[in-house]
């Protein structure tokens, strides 16, 4: 079958097996190792891509059923060649350790800004449930998103 | 401590919290982990794992999964060319004696846990080898198992093994403790129970294989420990310097990626196909097959002189190994030797037992057995500081071990102890207490020490190489074969190399994690890397600085003594500066080496008899102090964590941000530990094979955890750092539990402290 779809900006149609998932057709098929796999079923947030600007776990998402939609991964928000701002407060509070979780969490967090430019502690702790971290326990990555927040990085940061 | 702190005045980077360089490859998705990885031609492999927790295999026919189109093969113990491979010490020390553990790399005649290995594919794509291991005929023969180390210690108990279910057992005996304990003011029961626990690192086990074009055996994966390649080389019968293992950047490990995963298994198909092949465990078969915490079984009588001095500790621990030995005789030494606490004990027995049964295996996991007692003992000085009526800083204070006590086990205290300030702090820090918001809800404090080894068993003579060297425009590159599991390992090698050494941190190149290309450094374990790979990095920048200087002190006609180098210049007490870049060329032209290699060997000692309390188990130990305040819930026995503070004295931080994100981290898996995390197995049969059933602290079930890091200027590692890895994950499980009995009265003793037990505790539930 042929999943459609517009893959960091760029339409995209890509050959799949009727039960193959996005998370599968972007690391198998694409080689797009920026989303990682953690559960498989939905729970981790580890394979968190953005569709149509929403958090999604692409592990749930059956390729063929994209029709058309934007798919974002962690590459699709980097500014001409150089960093998201996010993503230098990540590096500079100290949000990240193993890694593993942070594209999902990078992208959990932009979504939660399109809709809530200026969240507080709690409210960036709830949009952060479905991303599980083991490493930091989380408060360094309230660090980054608060400090981002805060140097006005919000909606067009 | 003075001296600390003129140091750290002197110094350029280290002590900085400066932003690590894989943070940044990181945050860009440019860190290829271990299943980021392809090449062309690639198969994928899968394995067949036993559904029975004891069982015969009676038939195992593989031909017809073989015969499928696209299966390249499928492999049973008969194919492995030596079907075993040691689980004892990791590394690269081997002198264990007795404590040799073994496991089958594939399953022979019978199965002793659910998920043991039976047999391995490999085929063209990862369907298709799950439909060959689907495909392979086996039968099982299932016979009666043990289930607890209770049931496998009775007479009569079905052996797991020929030897018998006793895997290993230690003891201390100091001083007179039935007689101490006649004499004290109070005593105290208790008994506590902990529970299995899994790693559960975001990033399951993975690697990619392939025979190299100089015929070595590569195999590139998720590790704690690149020194496996040396039992790969064992399992397939080649000299061990045709197995080569590259570690990649972890996406988390805390000890489950201490033993060996994948790596045996990728050997072996690569040899057998001669093409490249990948290997991602999913999570449902990480969380079946991959070693685990310990559950254990903890008695306690503690006695107490009316000052709350303790006089005495009797002590009974029971553990369960599981089906395989792994670590557990060490986990069960750490447990051992950390039973009585960081405390002044005059009178000491502990008798400590772990046993083979028919669960999951365990092994290490963060704390190694010096984790599991914690609960114990921080929640038997609160009692005995309820019942005296004294306050939990007081008593720590008055019972904290001092630098020159003497442990139970005959171990000496070499270094400061800052425990009394530490619970100061840690406690203090959860600042005036807040109101309670509505009369069910208790809100409640509790405070809980601990303290853990850092770095090996002495007598295990650890040591750990780097090297360093300059590139001919004064870029420097560090090479050590340190794995970095997330903890800013390799960049503290950098911050320390560019301290010595006068260059930017953006001027090094490390390379770390590979058993062929990087001097090896031993694994990443036992909180020692920073002690042990920082250790060897210091040396060596130190001894390639003092090589190049002499140089240079020919060049300017003055004494080594009067010359630095900052900002890749030598620069001389009287101004003159020299560019390393010239320097490195005369040092070409006069045959002087631009790079080093050097070895740092840890003290040393020899096995102790520990009933005879004879001497040195650990080089040193990291001590902490947590603070938790609670509220529960009294009409639905919900305990939520309000405020957290965790204290350690880490002897110096080398990057300050790193220290605190271990510690909140850490803290928090604690918290997993103390309150909601539990791998549910009934009859040998795990329940819990995936996050939507083992659940671990989300962001929404924590709250911040304040870090307050304490440089006493007093421990083993670089710069008198003191390692921190494991360290904060012991705490948490007592200060909730002391923090729930300060709330309610309720005195809760077992593992996880759910909802529903804490309401079991408040006589909302019925008993049963």
């Amino acid at each position: 079958m042929i999943a459609r779809l517009v893959l960091n900006g760029r339409a995209r149609e890509v050959e799949v097996r009727p039960n193959q998932t996005l998370l599968e057709m972007l690391r198998d098929t694409l080689g797009v190792f920026d989303v990682k796999e953690g559960c498989d079923e939905g729970v981790c947030g580890v394979c968190t891509v953005l569709l149509d600007g929403r958090p999604a776990s692409s592990c749930l998402v059956l390729a063929a059923a994209l029709r058309g939609r934007a798919v974002t991964t962690l590459r699709g928000i980097e500014r001409d060649g150089g960093l998201h701002p996010l993503q230098e407060a990540f590096v500079r509070h100290g949000a990240v350790q193993c890694g593993f979780c942070t594209p999902g969490m990078l992208l959990t967090v932009l979504a939660l800004l399109e809709h809530e430019p200026r969240p507080d502690r709690p409210a960036i702790r709830a949009a952060l449930e479905g991303n599980l971290c083991r490493c930091t326990g989380y408060a360094k990555i309230v660090d980054a998103v608060e400090a981002y927040v805060r140097a006005d990085g919000g909606r067009d940061g | 401590m003075a001296d600390a702190v003129r140091t750290r005045e002197a110094l350029r980077i280290v002590g900085r919290p400066v932003a690590r360089h894989d943070a940044r490859d990181k945050v860009t998705a440019a860190t290829a982990y271990a299943a980021d990885w392809a090449l062309p031609g690639m198969l994928h492999a899968a394995v067949l794992r036993s559904p029975y927790p004891s069982a015969r295999i009676v038939k195992l026919e593989t031909a017809r999964a073989a015969a499928m189109p696209g299966v390249a093969v499928v492999l049973t113990a008969k194919d492995v060319p030596r079907n075993t491979v040691s689980t004892d010490v990791p590394g690269q020390t081997t002198a264990v004696g007795p404590l040799r553990a073994t496991l089958h790399v594939l399953a022979e005649d019978r199965v002793r846990h659910q998920g043991e290995p039976v047999a391995l594919v490999a085929a063209d794509t990862l369907e298709l080898a799950q439909a060959a291991v689907d495909a392979i005929d086996v039968e099982y023969e299932t016979t009666p198992g043990v289930f607890t180390p209770e049931a496998a210690l009775a007479p009569g108990a079905p052996p797991v093994h020929p030897t018998g279910n006793l895997l290993a057992q230690w003891r201390i005996a100091r001083g007179d403790v039935a007689r101490a304990l006649a004499g004290a003011a109070v005593v105290v029961e208790g008994e506590y129970t902990t529970q299995l626990v899994d790693a559960a690192y975001l990033e399951p086990e993975s690697g990619v294989a392939w025979v190299d074009s100089d015929g070595v055996i590569t195999i590139r994966l998720s590790t704690q420990v690149i020194e496996h390649f040396r039992d790969v080389a064992e399992v397939l019968q080649v000299p061990q310097n045709r197995v080569r293992v590259i570690g990649t950047y972890l996406g988390g490990g805390f000890g489950g990626k201490e033993d060996v995963t994948v790596e045996a298994y990728l050997g072996l198909l690569a040899l057998k196909t001669g093409r490249p092949v990948k290997m991602v465990w999913t999570r449902q078969e990480s969380l079946l097959a991959r070693a685990k915490r310990h559950p254990y079984r903890l008695r306690y009588r503690t006695g107490a002189a009316a000052t709350g001095e303790i006089v005495a500790q009797q002590i009974e621990l029971l553990a369960d190994a599981g089906a395989y030995a792994y670590l557990s005789a060490l986990v069960l030494l750490y447990s051992t030797v950390t039973a009585a606490g960081p405390y002044r004990v005059p009178a000491v027995a502990v008798d400590a037992r772990v046993a083979y049964t028919n669960n999951p295996p365990t092994s290490a996991m963060r704390g190694f057995g010096a984790m599991q007692t914690v609960f114990a003992y921080e929640s038997q000085l609160d009692r005995v500081a309820r019942r005296l009526g004294m306050d939990p800083v007081e008593i720590r204070r008055v019972n904290a071990l001092r630098r020159g006590d003497t442990l139970p086990v005959g171990q000496v205290i070499e270094t400061h102890v800052a425990l009394p300030e530490l619970a100061e702090r840690a406690w203090a820090a959860l600042g005036p207490p807040a109101p309670s918001r509505a009369p069910h809800v208790k809100i409640g404090r509790g405070l809980a020490c601990n303290f853990q080894p850092y770095g090996r068993i002495v007598w295990l003579h650890d040591w750990a190489s780097a090297w360093v060297g300059f590139e001919m425009d004064g870029s420097l590159v560090v090479r050590c074969g340190c794995p970095d599991v997330g903890g800013g390992q390799a960049a503290s090698l950098c911050q320390i190399a560019a301290e010595v050494l006068g260059v930017g941190l953006e001027r090094i190149s490390v390379h770390v994690s590979d058993s062929a290309l990087t001097p090896l450094a031993g694994t990443t374990t036992a909180s020692r890397q920073l002690y042990m790979s920082g250790n060897a990095v210091l040396k060596t920048a130190r001894e390639l600085r003092a090589q190049l200087l002499t140089v240079a002190a020919s060049i300017l006609k003055t004494g080594v003594d009067d010359l630095d180098v900052e900002q890749e210049r030598v620069v001389a007490r009287d101004g003159r500066t020299l560019a390393l870049p010239d320097l490195l060329r005369e040092c070409a032209r006069a045959g002087v080496p631009r790079s080093h290699l050097g070895v740092y060997h840890a003290p040393a000692g020899e096995p102790v008899d520990l009933a005879r309390g004879s001497g040195k188990v650990f080089p040193d130990y990291t001590f902490g102090a947590h603070a938790a305040e609670v509220e529960v819930d009294t009409e639905t026995g919900v305990v939520r964590v309000r405020a957290y503070a965790a204290a350690h004295d880490v002897g110096r931080a080398i990057n300050p941000q790193s220290v605190e994100g271990q510690i909140q981290g850490g803290a928090v898996q604690g918290l997993g530990y103390g309150l909601m995390e539990e791998v549910v197995v009934e009859n040998g049969i795990n329940l819990t094979t995936s996050f939507s059933t083992y659940l671990i602290p989300t962001a929404a079930d924590v709250p911040d955890v304040a870090p307050i890091v304490v440089e006493s200027g007093e421990g083993l590692g670089p710069f008198n750092a003191r390692g921190i890895g494991e360290p904060p994950i012991g705490p948490p499980a007592a200060a909730i539990a002391n923090a729930i009995e300060d709330a309610t009265g309720a005195r809760l003793t077992r593992l996880p402290i759910t909802a529903e037990r804490v309401a079991r505790a408040l006589g909302l539930l019925d008993e049963g």
